[in-house]
């Protein structure tokens, strides 16, 4: 029970407050600001420009068992997905699919 | 369960939100994603309350995986403290840029702290798609609608990885960590209206990878901010030249 209980102190103290302050001190920043404003903009740019790097950083240094995956692989993967996405009328679950589709199918013949 | 106050409707809201999370491909994103976090959380014996206590808590899915990694290797608390926090400073745009669609003269500041805790990419990326056709009154309570419902495909997720653990073979478990990049390329494609979106995706691209591989320290936060000012430089100066 106090093991248990350390956890949960764990999980608020080098969990939750760390990842929390982010959010809290975004919502200091938003007092008064307008979506017209500069900062906005600016502000929804660069969390467009985090994701993208996100996204490139996950395909190139993958974590866990998607580095087993061949580089060819990951890549070929991710452009199927968007040629599906573009050629099937915009659709964001068929160009999931398609990515997915080619990923899995290419882990499991380079692991045969 | 009242959900409607004295000052503004919210169950219009709240359902609309609630019903919109389920027909995005994200809702089923998270729950691949958080099956990973949830199997991640049995092979290092955590208990599943923990877990998915960290999924309400925590809600933000790189952050977890840093937390339950470095508490089972026995990294000290600051240290785990730090990676975590390090890895969370993407939530601080997300959050600014978030916000101030649901801004409306009724509304007060503390209404906009549960939006701020369920955002998250996902939230983000919904709410910026489907905000600017909900009439601004409504816009609080979609948003805690839409968080919610993404909150529950994670304990779902993390509750079925949980039981899961064993039995996934290793190109599932590739499949699930892909779902993410996949996703969030597309949905954030879909998102761009603007000049300046195109080129903050099309900058963070590159500049994203290129810092990692330089082993920069907080790569993707230099990157983000980088890349974003950059775009964002272009379109001001496309504005001058007007």
């Amino acid at each position: 029970m106090n093991a248990d209980l350390h956890a949960y102190v764990l999980l608020l103290l080098v969990g939750f407050l760390p990842n929390e302050v982010w959010r809290m001190l975004g919502l200091v920043f938003v007092r008064g600001i307008d979506e017209e404003s500069a900062f906005f903009v600016w502000a929804r740019a660069v969390a467009t420009a985090v994701l993208a790097a996100v996204i490139a950083k996950i395909l190139l240094f993958p974590p866990g068992l998607l580095a087993a995956v061949p580089m060819i692989v990951r890549v070929g993967a991710i452009a199927a997905g968007f040629a599906a996405f573009l050629l099937v009328r915009r659709s964001v679950f068929a160009g999931v699919a398609a990515g997915e589709v080619v990923l899995t199918f290419g882990a499991w013949l380079h692991a045969q | 369960m009242p959900l409607v106050s004295a000052d503004l409707p919210r169950a219009p809201g709240f359902s609309a939100g609630f019903r919109a999370a389920w027909r995005s491909v994200l809702a089923y994103v998270i729950i691949g994603t958080y099956i990973g976090i949830g199997a991640l959380a049995h092979d290092f014996g955590f208990s599943v309350w923990w877990v998915m206590a960290s999924t309400v808590l925590v809600w933000a899915g790189p952050a977890q995986v840093i937390l339950i990694t470095a508490l089972a290797a026995g990294a000290t608390p600051l240290e785990t403290a730090l990676a975590v926090s390090l890895s969370s400073v993407r939530l601080l745009p997300l959050v600014i840029s978030l916000l101030p669609l649901l801004n409306h003269p009724r509304i007060r500041h503390r209404d906009l702290v549960l939006p701020a805790h369920f955002t998250a990419v996902s939230l983000w990326i919904e709410a910026l798609r489907l905000l600017p056709a909900v009439p601004r009154e409504l816009r609080v309570s979609f948003a805690n609608g839409l968080g919610l419902s993404f909150m529950l495909a994670a304990l779902a997720g993390t509750g079925f990885g949980y039981y899961l653990a064993t039995s996934l073979p290793p190109w599932l478990t590739a499949g699930l960590l892909f779902l993410t990049p996949m996703s969030f390329l597309i949905s954030t494609t879909r998102n761009c209206r603007f000049l300046v979106d195109w080129l903050a995706l099309a900058f963070g691209l590159v500049l994203g990878p290129l810092l990692a591989w330089g082993k920069l320290e907080l790569d993707i936060l230099w990157a983000g901010l980088a890349a974003g000012s950059a775009a964002y430089g272009v379109h001001r100066l496309r504005g001058a030249f007007k």
